[in-house]
């Protein structure tokens, strides 16, 4: 049974062009992903990104588990039994949602790679230099969203580029244009933002009054603001979000005069263990 | 709480245990090399090659270790391509890079000075200030060696790591000293072994008590230090640092014990790096709902009404979900 239903949302929209100097993102609205994981597909063939096994993994329909190197796009399945029908009889609702890399405006991955390999683009987004990497793996402790990941049998770490390759040509990515039903929308931030609150609106007056945006505004979580964000139809940790995603870089300056005054104790600790002068 | 399918929200940390005992060899290094320096301008000279022995031995196998976990290790000079202040680790292999280089040409400088080859005699004597200088420069940078790894492992996503961010540096400070005055115990005659048996000491308490003030602080991220293997682990360090400086403290002054205690303090200090470092992976994987999902947010914001649904205000996890449509199916099933 279908949880939204009406004409499609998203009628009137013109494929963006990406320029340089813009900042640009997803608006992921699962309420009208159909799991089709077409976006799943896209981004391993357009990307090149390696198969990483056939695997049936007892998850509804969700056979990739989760966000990894080898999974830039994953879509989640979750079933639910609820009081669908208007009597408040029970039935079952099926969610679904693409999730991806959230390309935060602090992105903790960025903040700690020692190399620079992990850099901000152009586009606002956040990409691992393949040729710079040299798996250290501290991106992968370091995400909140356990998003980047490194890849077995390669050493170095992978994740969505929000296809900055097909940025600088001015295309969309994979993903979004592979979508069938305009769930993931791709495009300038801010347009994105206005168009997530607008779709948020509108479901709430239809009566969806389960829809909530996650990362749209900067209240829901400290990473300085996603570049990724969604429509969700539950708690986001059903979808397995944190509720509350941190960038622990901000807690750094805190933590230097922390080991600083540390540093200091040995100084004098060592000082100390020798004593006055005989 | 359970989130996705029971899947933890984070991902398991990549580093191998190489990680973990670099973080027990460089904390030894480090504080061995600040030692060694202290004795050497103190005129106490056994007990100044004691810890540079150490200090060189922990250093030699420190570096091996680090490049031996990177994904790439050919492409370990890359750690060296910017500065980067927000990165602990960049900060930490510059850090490294000045000591190794301070500490080898201290060594160097001393191993020269002892041997002392005729023809490099008047050589030698301009070096030697240099070499003094290097050493102080290990000193100082041997401080920061003993330190910075416990902002590399507090600056991540992992619950138990990041939220006993306060407490860490002085567990490693502590962990660090008691293996430094440890090591320098057993390489150093007794008369001369003095200041390394109260290094050893004050670190161990420090050790010690900045751990479990860290597990009392921490909360729900503190389970991890308190289950399984890591609490066995933990435990283990304990026992062991705290008896090492016993040991050290009273009997000290003779041989047999003296090496007993510092044996017991490397040990007691090697296991606490790995119970912190074994309670991230736990910790880690418990925010698949038994534990905390992440970093503890600064202050989490009122949820305003326009996010939260309102009408139905039931949370269902997706295992309850699967097995709620489960038991529908079979209701389909039945024949009415």
């Amino acid at each position: 049974m279908a949880v939204v239903s009406g004409p499609p949302p998203y009628r009137d929209g013109a494929v963006v062009q990406p320029q340089p100097g813009q900042q640009v993102g997803f608006f992921t609205d699962s309420s009208i992903c159909i799991g089709c994981k077409a976006c799943e597909v896209a981004c391993k063939e357009w990307n090149h990104v390696p198969v990483d096994g056939l695997n049936f993994l007892g998850s509804s329909y969700d056979n990739t588990g989760e966000l990894g190197a080898n999974s830039w796009r994953h879509v989640a399945f979750i079933e639910q039994n609820r009081p669908v029908a208007a009597d408040g009889t029970g039935g079952m609702r099926w969610l679904m949602n693409s999730d991806v890399c959230k390309h935060c405006a602090h992105a903790a991955c960025l903040e700690v790679c020692p190399t620079g390999a992990l850099m901000r683009s152009e586009f606002g987004t956040v990409v691992v230099q393949a040729d710079v990497c040299n798996g250290c793996g501290y991106c992968v402790s370091a995400c909140p969203f356990g998003v980047i990941e490194r890849r077995e049998g390669d050493g170095r770490a992978f994740k969505c580029t929000l296809c900055y390759d097909r940025l600088k040509g001015h295309m969309q990515p994979a993903c979004a244009q592979a979508c069938p039903t305009q769930s993931i929308q791709f495009g300038p931030i801010e347009e994105l933002r206005v168009r997530a609150r607008r779709r948020l609106e509108d479901l709430h007056e239809q009566g969806v009054t389960d829809a909530r945006l996650y990362g749209v505004d900067e209240s829901d979580n400290e990473v300085g603001g996603l570049n990724a964000f969604f429509l969700l139809l539950d708690e986001p940790e059903v979808y397995g979000l944190p509720t509350h995603p941190v960038t622990t870089t901000r807690n750094l300056p805190q933590m230097w005069r922390t080991a600083a005054v540390a540093a200091g104790m040995l100084a004098l600790g060592v000082l100390a263990a020798f004593g006055r002068r005989r | 709480m359970s989130s996705y399918y029971g899947r933890p929200i984070l991902k398991q940390p990549i580093w191998g245990p190489a990680v973990a005992a670099y973080f027990f060899t460089g904390g030894l290094a480090g504080m061995s090399g600040a030692l060694s320096f202290m004795a050497r301008v103190r005129g106490n000279r056994a007990l100044a090659n004691g810890a540079l022995v150490a200090s060189v031995a922990g250093l030699g196998v420190s570096l091996p270790l680090l490049v031996m976990d990177l994904g790439k290790p050919e492409r370990f000079l890359n750690m060296l391509r910017v500065v980067k202040p927000t990165s602990p680790m960049s900060i930490g292999s510059w850090i490294l890079s000045g000591f190794s280089a301070a500490t080898g040409v201290a060594a160097a400088s001393e191993l020269a000075a002892t041997v002392r080859p005729r023809a490099l005699v008047p050589a030698l004597d301009i070096i030697r200030p240099l070499g003094l200088m290097a050493q102080g420069a290990a000193a100082l940078l041997g401080t920061g060696v003993a330190t910075y790894t416990a902002v590399l492992v507090s600056d991540t996503a992992v619950p138990a790591w990041h939220e006993g961010r306060l407490e860490m540096p002085f567990i490693f400070a502590g962990s660090a000293s008691a293996s430094a005055g440890g090591a320098a115990a057993i390489l150093t005659p007794v008369a001369d072994a003095g200041p390394a048996r109260r290094l050893a000491v004050g670190g161990a308490l420090v050790e010690v008590a900045a751990s479990e003030l860290m597990k009392g602080r921490l909360g729900p991220a503190a389970r991890p230090y308190k289950e399984g293997t890591v609490k066995v682990l933990d435990q283990l360090s304990t026992g062991l640092t705290l008896g090492g400086a016993a040991l050290l403290a009273t009997l000290g002054r003779r041989r047999p014990p003296a090496i007993v205690g510092g044996a017991m303090l490397l040990a007691g200090s090697l296991c606490k790096r790995f119970a912190i470092f074994r309670a991230g992976f736990e910790s880690a994987r418990q925010t698949n709902g038994e534990g905390p999902e992440g970093p503890r947010a600064k202050s989490l914001p009122p949820r305003d009404s326009a996010h939260v649904r309102t009408l139905s205000s039931r949370r269902t996890s997706a295992i309850d979900a699967v097995t709620e449509t489960e038991k529908v199916r079979q209701q389909g099933a039945k024949p009415k």
